[in-house]
């Protein structure tokens, strides 16, 4: 049977999950293999060196470089305080002396005979990795950090903004086509991660933020709105540092289109419970996608009987005659339907190009021909 | 203390093979290792001609779980072995070398370059921005880098925020650079003093010592050596800028290829391997094919332009006067960053090349859904006629940040005659010259990939307008990178197949510099030889004559008043001009194109020019 492959995003409700939490240099592990974590428990913490203040003494006291260090009224790894003197000319006849004050509070790391110049190391920086999901720290990676499992559901969006937290689903639509719009937020979603069906609407993501829910996930979203609510465009797809107060992931694409009935089944039956979600994407080589992981209490560990009966009978990345499949590019952007047929030779699209095509039976009863490369797989 | 290394020469082959004589290489096999593809040609000696004879690819093979480049060299190889009938991979997945020229399996040399695992990245450094800073990021261009950021005295950052981002950086190497031999010595140590104390980490983890080439006052060497002392891996290498009339880039582009060797490729996954595979040094793609375009201006004694405009970045090379630049615009892309394309280009100077009626809004969301979902392809005419608007533009930006970069250098003083009294131009002025353009030839998807050649033609013509007679190609399946490394070991057989295979040529662009009346008379035109005919054009009119691709005429252009060929406005230009598979291509539209304003008239008019190249026939 003729086979192809496309990428696919993981829609899953149950697979064995793990969060490898390292820490960007070394520093201390602080829980062991075995424990349980929540989300928010800190695994590992350290201590980043602290900034560089560099300061041209020589200058600012008028002399030669070569002199600076007998001009030093501090020596080097001495501690200093912001404003402190740390160095001091010797004066027209012991007057009209001129002092350099520290810039900052640190330690006085070099004296530069060549250039005059002093550089203050400022406080360290504490930096601290939490678990960002609940489970079982299964493995701990010396002065490093851990690796944490747990079977969970997940979801994977195409495209978000901000970085991780976590909060109890609330379902704010009924139905996966419907547009999310600022009537269907309550204050009751403070601190939730919010379901919407289809687009989510400028107003709503406002009065999302406003009653603190921790983020929103629905089928899309208007580059206008988009660009209005982060204040500026996003021209690469490289994100999860932004500042927003709170994230925002869409499962299917820009413009309006519902989630995936799928999805948002999915979402609904864990309505309650607490979900972890990043929404970090960065589309270059090594691919990150935003995601939704839902835990599953013991109640779940039993059910599904693993990652491969949840996949809903097709197999991800591999197309074939039957394969659920997903349009993802205009003229047919956002159409569902399943393959109907992969024809052999390329055929000559719209666009006059040649390309390898497949022909996809749509969930309304038509046939739509499209390129192989515009597809994606999705479960079930 | 790490002993500063000294400069090596020239670079050798890293495996210790020397590669054969030119006369003893008559089948190669050269691979480029990309970011998702490994792509293998096979040049074979047929008939007394070096020719591309297979090509193969198959996913590069970087990242986990394979984690070893060489199984997708393997792959890539495996299939011209198939394609071919000749063995070229053992047993043990190397490449097969012959022992004798009679031999029918194996090749006799192996070549390779590598931009996967994101390329060569960088961070330059120099006292003054126009000046050293500049010449530093010129030498790492030229050697294939990515430059991450610039740092300069003058840069307007104060010293803590250029310590912080430099902090942020995870570069592969630094290339400091600053004063003239002789000259001060203290502002270089000073930015010494800055690198060091922020120690950037290398990009590919934490075990090995960040390398640091230093360029600059060969008198501040010692100091310079003394503030990163242990914890860097110091090279110094002569001045890249040893007085203010001079640039030596050699040097310091030399000592980053073979740090690119000894470092990052060495610390990427199977680069070992591959290095000892190859016959000569892996070079970076953008290096090769830099190499091959200076190798084909020096050869045919021509001024050319290349562009490679890719899914996130366009990288533009040039040769004018015998002086290679290379600029790479990062995020001016047709994938990744094509929503950036739309942000610094604006929608409308996109739209003004669309003749089909399209919504604004609905348009910005595919522009997403194209970064977002990068590997789609256009499916409609409406969508391929869009995403060829905005390459258009892509491709402007990227020429205009590369004629900004390109220039004479900047901070030297000018010796004036007379003569320059009216026309004083000052350093720093650009070496690209689209009256002196002789060659621009065109690779990546969006100009590769169009339907028609045509479109190709187009694109290239109404985003760097070149003027005069000017030689549109190209690269057909981009083999530039494997010619440019093949060009280090035999340059006749990559100049050869650059012309015979490499090279589509699309045609001739015959272009008056000028502005006038739209209906005007522009020019006036005659060709003999291979075909006689002759006519003219009006201003904003184009046209496509044909003429095949082995087929040449002598044509006379007898421009009107107010237009330039190159010798003065109103003077006739004779030249021999080359066909392709377009044809010459008369465009009267002057120089710099202007489309209407008015959308009606913006509209007819686009499509007439459409038409007059059957561009979406």
């Amino acid at each position: 049977m003729a086979k192809a492959f496309t990428p696919g995003l993981t829609v899953t409700a149950r697979t064995t999950y793990r969060a490898r939490r390292v820490l960007p240099i070394t520093g201390d592990v602080l829980v062991a293999r075995g424990a349980q974590v929540k989300a928010d428990t800190v695994v590992a913490q350290t201590f980043m060196e602290g900034d560089a203040f560099p300061m041209r003494a020589a200058n600012i006291l008028s002399a030669n470089p070569k002199d600076l260090p007998g001009l030093m009224l501090k020596k080097l790894g001495d501690t200093v305080a912001k404003d402190e003197p740390i160095a001091r000319s010797k004066g027209i006849f012991g007057m009209m002396k001129t002092e350099v004050k520290s810039a900052a509070d640190g330690v006085l790391e070099s004296i530069s005979d060549a250039t005059g110049m002093v550089i203050i190391r400022g406080p360290q920086h504490p930096v601290a990795v939490q678990a960002y999901v609940s489970g079982e720290v299964i493995e701990v990676i010396a002065g490093e950090g851990v690796v944490i499992e747990n079977a969970v559901a997940l979801i994977q969006g195409i495209f978000g903004v901000s970085g991780e937290t976590h909060g109890p689903i609330a379902m704010a639509n009924t139905a996966a086509n419907d547009i999310l719009d600022e009537a269907h937020i309550t204050t009751a979603m403070k601190g939730c991660v919010v379901i919407g069906g289809a687009r989510m609407t400028a107003a709503a993501i406002k009065k999302a933020k406003t009653v603190g829910a921790a983020a929103i996930v629905s089928g899309g979203i208007d580059d206008q709105d988009l660009r209005d609510f982060l204040g500026h465009d996003i021209g690469v797809a490289v994100t999860g540092s932004e500042r927003t107060g709170i994230t925002l992931i869409i499962t299917e694409g820009f413009g309006d289109v519902a989630m995936a009935a799928r999805t948002f089944k999915l979402l609904a039956s864990h309505a309650g419970r607490v979900a972890s979600v990043n929404g970090a994407t960065q589309i270059r080589a090594g691919v990150m996608r935003p995601e939704i992981v839902i835990p599953l209490d013991a109640a779940h560990h039993g059910s599904g009987g693993g990652p491969a009966a949840a996949a809903g009978g097709a197999v991800a990345g591999v197309l074939e005659i039957g394969t659920s499949v997903r349009v993802i590019r205009d003229p047919y952007f956002g159409v569902l339907g399943t393959v109907a047929a992969l024809p052999e030779q390329p055929a000559v699209l719209g666009s006059g190009s040649r390309a390898r095509v497949l022909e996809v039976a749509t969930v309304d009863g038509s046939r739509i021909t499209v390129p192989r490369a515009n597809v994606e797989v999705i479960d079930g | 203390m790490t002993a500063p290394h000294a400069a090596s020469s020239t670079p050798s082959s890293p495996s210790g093979k020397a590669p054969p004589a030119p006369d003893r290489i008559q089948v190669i096999v050269a691979t480029d290792c990309g970011s998702t593809t490994t792509k293998a040609i096979l040049i074979e000696l047929v008939d007394g001609h070096y020719r591309q004879t297979q090509r193969g690819e198959a996913p590069t093979t970087v990242e986990a779980p394979f984690a070893d480049v060489t199984l997708g060299v393997t792959n890539s190889v495996t299939e011209l072995q198939e394609l071919s009938g000749r063995r070229l991979i053992a047993d043990d997945g190397t490449v097969i070398r012959r022992t004798a020229l009679t031999d029918p399996n194996g090749c006799d040399v192996y070549i390779s370059t590598s931009s996967a695992g994101g390329g060569l990245q960088m961070m330059v450094a120099g006292v003054v921005r126009q000046m050293t800073a500049e010449s530093a990021k010129r030498a790492a261009l030229g050697a294939g880098a990515i430059v991450m950021d610039t740092i300069a005295a003058n840069d307007n950052r104060k010293p803590h925020e250029q310590i912080q981002r430099i902090r942020e950086l995870r570069p592969d190497m630094v290339l400091l650079s600053g004063g003239t031999d002789g000259g001060d010595q203290k502002k270089v140590v000073e930015l010494a003093e800055l690198i060091a104390p922020a120690k950037p980490r290398p990009r590919f983890g934490g075990e090995y010592q960040l390398p640091v080439i230093y360029a600059g006052n060969k008198d501040a060497a010692p100091a310079v050596a003394r503030v990163f002392g242990a914890g860097f891996d110091l090279s110094i290498v002569p001045n890249l800028r040893p007085t203010l009339e001079a640039e030596n880039l050699g040097p310091a582009r030399d000592r980053i290829h073979d740090v690119f060797l000894e470092h990052v490729m060495a610390h990427a996954p199977g680069y070992d391997k591959l290095i000892s595979w190859a016959d000569a040094p892996i070079m970076p793609t953008p290096g090769a094919v830099g190499d091959i375009l200076q190798t084909i201006a020096r050869k045919r004694g021509i001024n050319a332009v290349g562009v490679d405009i890719g899914g996130a970045t366009t990288d533009v090379f040039s040769v004018f006067d015998g002086v290679f630049n290379r600029t790479v615009s990062a995020n001016l892309g047709m994938s990744y960053s094509i929503s950036n394309v739309c942000a610094e280009a604006t929608m409308p100077r996109i739209m003004r090349w669309v003749h089909l009626p399209m919504d604004e809004r609905e348009l910005r969301n595919r522009v997403k859904n194209k970064m977002i979902r990068p590997t789609t392809i256009p499916q409609s005419l409406e969508a391929l006629v869009f995403e060829q608007a905005v390459a258009r533009e892509a491709l402007r930006l990227s020429y205009e940040q590369h004629k900004a970069f390109a220039t004479t250098l900047k901070g030297v003083q000018q010796q004036r005659t007379v003569g320059d009294a009216f026309s004083q131009q000052a350093g720093g002025g650009t070496l690209v010259n689209n009256m002196k353009l002789d060659l621009l030839v065109a690779s990546g998807g969006v100009l590769s990939h169009a339907p028609r050649m045509e479109q190709t033609a187009l694109m290239l013509i109404d985003s760097f307008e070149p003027e005069g007679f000017t030689e549109l190609a190209k690269d057909s399946i981009f083999m530039m990178p494997h010619l440019g490394v093949l060009a280090s070991v035999h340059p006749d057989a990559a100049m050869e197949v650059f012309e015979k295979d490499c090279l589509i040529f699309l045609g001739t662009c015959v272009a008056p510099h000028g502005e006038g009346k739209p209906g005007k008379q522009c020019f006036s035109w005659t060709l003999s030889g291979a075909r006689s005919a002759q006519g003219t054009m009006a201003v904003g009119e184009m046209q496509v004559l044909p003429l095949a691709h082995h087929e040449s005429c002598e044509m006379t252009v007898s421009p009107e008043k107010g237009f330039d060929m190159g010798t003065g406005p109103g003077k006739p230009v004779t030249r021999t001009v080359r066909g392709g598979t377009v044809g010459l291509i008369l465009d009267a539209r002057g120089r710099a194109i202007a489309v209407p304003n008015a959308e009606n008239e913006r509209r007819a008019t686009i499509q007439k020019w459409l038409t007059a190249l059957r561009v979406y026939e």
